[in-house]
C-alpha cells in the first residue's frame, strides 16, 4: 500500500509544478490567473508560452523515464536509459537527416518518424553489439559513448554541408531544448508516446519474468526473445517522440527510475508509473529552471539534466557494489 | 509421463545428446547423473524448449515437446535451476508470484485461487518467514528453496531440478532433498533432478540415469547403477562401493590415485 501512497503523493505534486510553474517566468504574473485573466498579453503568455512549453516537458519527462526503467528491465542493468545506450544519439541523426533533407522536411509526421527509426536502428545495433557480452555494464556503456559518438559525428557533417539558417534549429536539439516547442508537434507525439508508455505498464508482468533471464522466462511460459523485440520496438517509439520535441535529454532515463526503485521497489508496474509521474515533474522543474535563472537568456535544459544526471551516474558508478 | 525415443540434441554444430531412450512414469523420483559435460542439462533444456531443434521423439504426456506452446508447457513443466542472477531486488513472496505468469492473463490480476497458491508453496518449502525478504540477500540454501516455492507455485506436474544442491552444506541439500521426497510421496509431484553427488542420488531416487557422452550408459535402480565398474567406466576414478549401514543403499567412496596403487589390499576390500 505505500506503492500506492507514494503514487498519489507524485500525483498530486506532478499538478502543484505544473501551476507553480505557469506562474513562474521573466514576466511576472501572479496567480490570478487560476481563476481565469482579462488581460490579454498575459494570458498569451500562460497558454502561448509557458504552457506548451510545460506539456512538451511533462510528456517527454514521463517518456525518458518509461523508457529508462524498461531499457534497465530488459536488459538487466541498472545502467541503461536512451541516452547512455546512444539511442537518443541515433534519433538525433534521424531528426537532422530529416531538417535537412528537403524531401523529408515538407512532410509534417517526417520528424517523429525518422527520430523513431534513427531510435529504432541504435537499439538494434546496441542489442546486436551487447547481446554477445551477456549485456555486461561496460558492452552497454561502451557500445553507447561510441554509437552516440558516431551518431553526433554523422550530425556535424551534416551540418558541414548545410546552410546556417538551417543549422541553427538543428543545433538546439544536439543540445536539448524546449525552445522551439509548439502546439502542433506536441498533438503529434501525445498520442504514440502516451500509448507506448500504457503498453508497458500493460506488459509489466512479462517484464518482471524477463529480468530473471531468458531461461527462467521461457519456464514460466514468456518467449523471451519475441517479448524483449517487441518492447525494444516501443522504447524506441517512445525515445524517438521524446527526441522529435525536444532533442537530446540526458540522463533522465537513468536517474529517475533508480531513485523511484529505491522507494517502490523493483516490480515494474509500481515503478514504471511511479518513474513516469517524477520524470514528468522533474523534467518540468528544469526546464523552468533552464528558462528563467538567467533570463531573459535561456539554457538548453539539456545542460542542466546532463549536469545533475551526469554526477548522480558518477556517484553510482562509486558506490555501485557491482555493475 | 514423458516417453523419450532416439533423441538427439545440441546446439548448432555440436551434438550433445546422442540417440537416447527412456521413459519417466507419473510419481517417479528419477536422478540423472554423469560427469560435466555428459548432456544433462542439455536434456533439461531440450524438454523445456530452451533447445529447440531435436531428431527423435520426445513426448510429453502423448503430445511432442515441440507442438506445446511454452505457456501451456509452463503450467505442467517447472524447473529448479541451479543458479539465477538476480538483477533487481524483488521482495520474496514477489519472486515466487511470479511462479504464476502462465496461469495469469496480461490484464487479469490475480486471484484468491493464485494467492492461496503462491502461500502453500512458500509454506511446503519453508520459506513463509522470508516472505517479506528481498532475493539479492538471501544465503545460498535460502535461495534454493526459493527457487523451489516459486517453481511449485506453477503447480507442475513434473519438476526438474538442476543441481539444486550443489551450492549447499550438507545440513541444507539434506533439507532440499528430504523435501523433495515429501512432494514426490505425499502430492505425487514427478521429479527428475540432475545431481552431482552420487550419493545423495542413491539415497532418495527410485532410478538412476547414467549419462556418458551424450548417451544413457546404464539406467536402473541405484543399486545396478552405482556399482564400482560403472563408476570407474564413466568417471575414469577409481572408487569403492558399499552399501549405507541404514539405508542399505549404495555408497560410493573415490580412492585417491596414490593409495590405490601403493595400496593391494583396497582391491579385496572393494568387492
Amino acid at each position: 500500500m505505500k506503492k500506492a501512497l507514494v503514487i498519489i503523493l507524485l500525483v498530486i505534486l506532478l499538478i502543484t509544478t505544473v501551476i507553480v510553474c505557469l506562474g513562474i517566468g521573466p514576466t511576472g504574473i501572479s496567480y490570478k490567473y487560476l481563476s481565469g485573466t482579462d488581460n490579454d498579453t498575459e494570458s498569451k503568455i500562460i497558454y502561448e508560452v509557458r504552457l506548451p512549453r510545460i506539456l512538451g516537458a511533462l510528456l517527454v519527462g514521463l517518456g525518458l523515464a518509461m523508457a529508462g526503467s524498461v531499457l534497465q528491465a530488459i536488459l538487466r542493468n541498472p545502467l541503461a536509459e536512451p541516452y547512455t545506450l546512444g539511442i537518443s544519439g541515433g534519433a538525433v541523426l534521424g531528426v537532422a537527416l530529416c531538417l535537412v533533407v528537403p524531401f523529408l522536411s515538407a512532410v509534417k509526421f517526417s520528424l517523429p518518424l525518422m527520430a523513431f527509426l534513427g531510435a529504432l536502428a541504435s537499439v538494434v545495433l546496441v542489442y546486436l553489439i551487447t547481446s554477445r557480452h551477456h549485456f555486461s555494464a561496460s558492452s552497454l556503456i561502451l557500445s553507447g559513448v561510441v554509437l552516440s559518438f558516431i551518431c553526433s559525428s554523422i550530425v556535424l557533417l551534416i551540418f558541414s554541408i548545410s546552410k546556417p539558417t538551417e543549422i541553427q534549429s538543428t543545433l538546439f536539439f544536439l543540445m536539448g531544448s524546449f525552445a522551439t516547442i509548439d502546439y502542433p508537434i506536441i498533438k503529434i507525439i501525445a498520442s504514440p508516446l502516451i500509448a507506448g508508455a500504457l503498453v508497458l505498464v500493460f506488459f509489466s508482468r512479462d517484464i518482471d519474468v524477463l529480468t530473471l533471464g531468458d531461461e527462467k522466462a521461457s519456464h514460466l511460459g514468456i518467449a523471451p526473445h519475441r517479448l524483449r523485440a517487441f518492447l525494444f520496438i516501443v522504447t524506441s517509439l517512445i525515445t524517438g517522440c521524446c527526441v522529435a520535441v525536444s532533442g537530446m535529454v540526458g540522463f533522465v532515463g537513468l536517474m529517475i527510475p533508480h531513485i523511484m526503485r529505491s522507494i517502490v521497489g523493483p516490480q515494474s508496474r509500481g515503478l514504471f508509473i511511479a518513474s513516469a509521474l517524477s520524470g514528468a515533474i522533474f523534467l518540468v522543474v528544469s526546464d523552468t529552471l533552464a528558462r528563467s535563472v538567467i533570463a531573459p537568456v535561456e539554457l538548453p535544459v539539456g545542460v542542466i539534466t546532463g549536469i545533475v544526471g551526469g554526477v548522480f551516474f558518477i556517484g553510482l558508478l562509486i558506490n555501485a557494489k557491482s555493475i | 509421463m514423458l516417453k523419450v525415443s532416439n533423441l538427439s540434441s545440441g546446439y548448432q554444430a555440436k551434438e550433445i545428446i546422442r540417440n537416447i531412450s527412456f521413459a519417466v512414469n507419473q510419481g517417479e523420483f528419477v536422478g540423472v547423473i554423469g560427469p560435466n559435460g555428459s548432456g544433462k542439462t542439455t536434456l533439461f533444456r531440450t524438454i523445456t524448449k530452451i533447445v529447440s531443434e531435436y531428431t527423435g521423439s520426445l513426448l510429453y504426456k502423448e503430445r511432442e515437446i515441440s507442438a506445446w506452446p511454452v505457456r501451456a508447457l509452463a503450467r505442467e513443466i517447472a524447473v529448479v535451476p541451479q543458479f539465477l542472477i538476480m538483477a533487481f531486488p524483488f521482495k520474496v513472496y514477489d519472486f515466487v508470484a511470479m511462479g504464476r505468469t502462465p496461469y495469469l492473463g496480461r490484464f487479469e490480476m490475480g486471484s484468491e485461487e493464485d494467492e492461496k497458491a503462491i502461500k502453500e508453496a512458500m509454506e511446503l518449502s519453508g520459506c513463509s518467514g522470508l516472505r517479506e525478504r528481498v532475493v539479492t540477500e538471501l544465503s545460498g540454501g535460502e535461495l534454493q528453496r526459493v527457487f523451489l516455492a516459486q517453481a511449485l507455485a506453477q503447480e507442475p506436474k513434473l519438476l526438474l531440478l538442476d543441481e539444486p544442491t550443489s551450492h549447499l552444506d550438507i545440513g541444507h541439500q539434506v533439507e532440499i532433498m528430504h523435501l523433495l521426497k515429501r512432494f514426490n510421496k505425499d502430492k505425487g509431484l514427478t521429479i527428475v533432478i540432475i545431481l552431482h553427488d552420487l550419493n545423495t542420488a542413491g539415497e532418495y531416487c527410485n532410478r538412476l540415469l547414467l549419462l556418458d557422452e551424450g548417451r544413457i550408459y546404464k539406467a536402473g535402480s541405484p543399486s545396478e547403477v552405482l556399482t564400482y565398474q560403472n563408476i570407474e567406466a564413466v568417471y575414469k576414478t577409481v572408487v569403492v562401493v558399499k552399501e549405507n549401514p541404514i539405508s542399505g543403499r549404495p555408497y560410493v567412496m573415490p580412492i585417491p590415485m596414490d593409495r590405490w596403487e601403493t595400496n593391494v589390499k583396497t582391491k579385496e576390500q572393494r568387492r
